[in-house]
């Protein structure tokens, strides 16, 4: 009986949902907001990864723990950031709808 | 199959389903509100993920930074920005968005697909199998130095940015200020140009 839960793929599968959720939902999502948290998701992808790497296929254990929490710490500066940004826009513009903010016509 | 794995396994797959629950919620939420827990939900999942790769440390470091944290200051940001009723209607509105999503996502997705499934992944020779907290900390203030003293002044620059963002709103210039006004006043009755 093989675990499932011994399997590098598992691990790589459940990472690639979450980047492809990110992805989904960075298209889809009508806010800023709504933005902000499938960036979320996709850096999570991108964590899971690393660790399950880390786990079955590093030598030093170390490595992709402070990768992951590197990119913790750079997810929380990247949330403060926009979350300001968001206050701003909506400031200036009242809303956070991303096709209002077009004063650039991009 | 001992029991024990048995109650690991379903405990493995109830924090797959967690992950799988929560990234469906905030994909497919209308409600902002929604979205960040359904975001609190996955990432709660992600955390019992992370130990079961092996690391207790990042498990609660995932819990306290992003639940904790993260998802406070965006609910901050929800609570400040807007008015619940007008997004909701609007949040997931025409059908060429929704076709450009499902189509890169299902591409993105087949092809990652097939990059695992096809490759063969080799391990490392087993060398050091030391998962802990202090061995992580070793490393931290030893071999990986630049990475943590990056991550400090990263974070530094990202909170004083935030706050001169979200307290100034990038409207004012000097001449608003009152002590400005002033100045200018006194220069224009002295019949000097005002700067």
């Amino acid at each position: 009986m093989i675990l499932i839960s011994h399997h590098l793929s598992t691990y790589l599968i459940l990472g690639v949902f979450l980047l492809i959720a990110g992805i989904y939902g960075l298209i889809q999502h009508k806010s800023f907001i709504g933005m902000l948290v499938s960036t979320e998701l996709i850096l999570n992808g991108a964590g899971v990864n690393f660790m399950a790497f880390n786990r079955f296929l590093a030598p030093d254990p170390a490595v992709g723990q402070v990768i992951t929490l590197f990119i913790m710490g750079i997810a929380a500066a990247e949330a403060a950031i926009v979350v300001s940004f968001i206050l701003a826009v909506f400031r200036k513009y009242h809303s956070i709808d991303p096709d209002e903010v077009d004063e650039l016509h991009g | 199959m001992t029991f024990y794995q048995g109650i690991a396994e379903g405990l493995f797959f109830a924090f797959v389903i967690l992950v799988v629950l929560g990234s469906l919620i905030t994909i497919r939420a209308k409600m902002l509100m929604k979205t960040v827990l359904g975001l609190a939900v996955a990432l709660l999942g992600v955390a019992g993920i992370y130990f079961y790769l092996g690391s207790m440390f990042l498990t609660l470091m995932q819990i306290l930074v992003y639940i904790g944290a993260i998802c406070i200051v965006m609910i901050f940001g929800i609570m400040v920005g807007y008015t619940p009723t007008e997004v909701a209607e609007k949040s997931i509105k025409d059908w060429r968005n929704k076709f450009l999503a499902v189509s890169s996502a299902v591409t993105a997705f087949l092809l990652i697909l097939v990059c695992v499934l096809k490759t063969h992944w080799v391990p490392a020779v087993a060398g050091n199998r030391d998962f802990s907290a202090v061995h992580l900390g070793h490393e931290f203030l030893y071999t990986y130095c630049l990475a943590f003293e990056l991550i400090s002044v990263i974070l530094l620059i990202a909170i004083v940015g935030a706050i001169i963002l979200a307290r100034g709103g990038g409207a004012k210039t000097a001449v608003d200020l009152p002590a400005e006004k002033k100045i200018s006043a006194v220069r224009e009755e002295k019949g000097e140009t005002s700067v």
